[in-house]
């Protein structure tokens, strides 16, 4: 492992639609992990993704994910801490960096770039990789972003 | 370039992810990043009983296909196995399989095989 993930997935949408199921509340729990995410999209703004009933019904914290805002330019470039702390393993190797980059293309598709710098973080690499699905514990960026594609262009996310 | 296939306008992003897949030097490579990704083609060559252009043209493969992404890391440039087509394959095919079709399916068997 570099240390690195790289995941890129083409979606049949604009990337201000994108941009909002990132970063508004109102979409970024209808997909993925389905927690409730609030960004203030400034530098220096917080960043909490909240635990949805499910998740704190097993034990997890009501503030799920927390980081900080780098970078916001909309509709292209979103960048920010990151620290899962649904878990002490993985809320103990502390934060990392989470880079999204949208690209418009040709017909209406819009390329969607997840950079995910994971040194020093290996508890939470093997969770975005998805290794610990099995268990439950979500496909990882991967199923993220290709439930995050489905809800765009059918209207439906996998669990719906 | 050409196509056999009927739906020559078409091809789609699963089309190209399967062709890209159907070469077992493509798929070493993908195992090659599986196992550690992130590496520059000098790497990934040594890697490999081929000419430098053979590889280069087979990561150009995996590139259009979405299944290897690059970064630039100052002059290098880094290959990484980008997992979301693939997932995407998953998701739309594996899990329709083994949910309610597989399920009539192995209850067909079993009527069939008397069980």
């Amino acid at each position: 492992m570099s240390g690195t993930q790289i995941y890129k997935v083409y979606i049949k949408a604009s990337p201000e639609r994108i941009w909002e199921a990132i970063t508004s509340p109102e979409w970024n729990d209808r997909y993925g992990y389905r927690g409730r995410t609030e960004l203030d999209l400034r530098p220096g703004g917080a960043v909490r993704g909240l635990s949805n009933t499910g998740m704190i019904a097993s034990g997890a914290p009501e503030v799920g994910v927390d980081g900080e805002i780098i970078e916001a330019e909309a509709p292209h470039r979103l960048v920010q801490t990151f620290r899962m702390l649904m878990d002490p393993g993985t809320a103990a190797e502390g934060f990392t960096r989470l880079t999204y980059e949208l690209k418009a293309g040709k017909d209406g598709v819009t390329s969607l770039t997840v950079t995910h710098e994971l040194t020093g973080a290996p508890n939470l690499a093997r969770l975005m990789a998805g290794e610990f699905e099995d268990m439950g514990a979500g496909g990882g960026w991967a199923w993220v972003l290709s439930d995050l594609k489905s809800l765009l262009e059918t209207g439906a996310a996998f669990g719906d | 370039m050409t196509f056999e296939s009927p739906n020559v306008e078409g091809v789609d992003d699963d089309d190209r992810v399967f062709r890209a897949l159907a070469d077992p030097t493509r798929r070493f490579l993908l195992d090659l990043l599986f196992a550690r990704d992130g590496r520059t083609l000098t790497e990934l060559e040594s890697e490999l009983e081929m000419t430098r252009f053979g590889v280069m043209k087979h990561l150009k493969v995996l590139e259009e296909a979405n299944l290897v992404v690059t970064r630039r890391n100052g002059r290098e440039k880094l290959h990484f196995l980008n997992p979301v087509p693939i997932r995407q394959i998953h998701d739309r095919w594996i899990d329709k399989f083994t949910g309610d079709n597989a399920g009539a399916l192995l209850g067909l068997k079993h009527e069939l095989e008397g069980e």
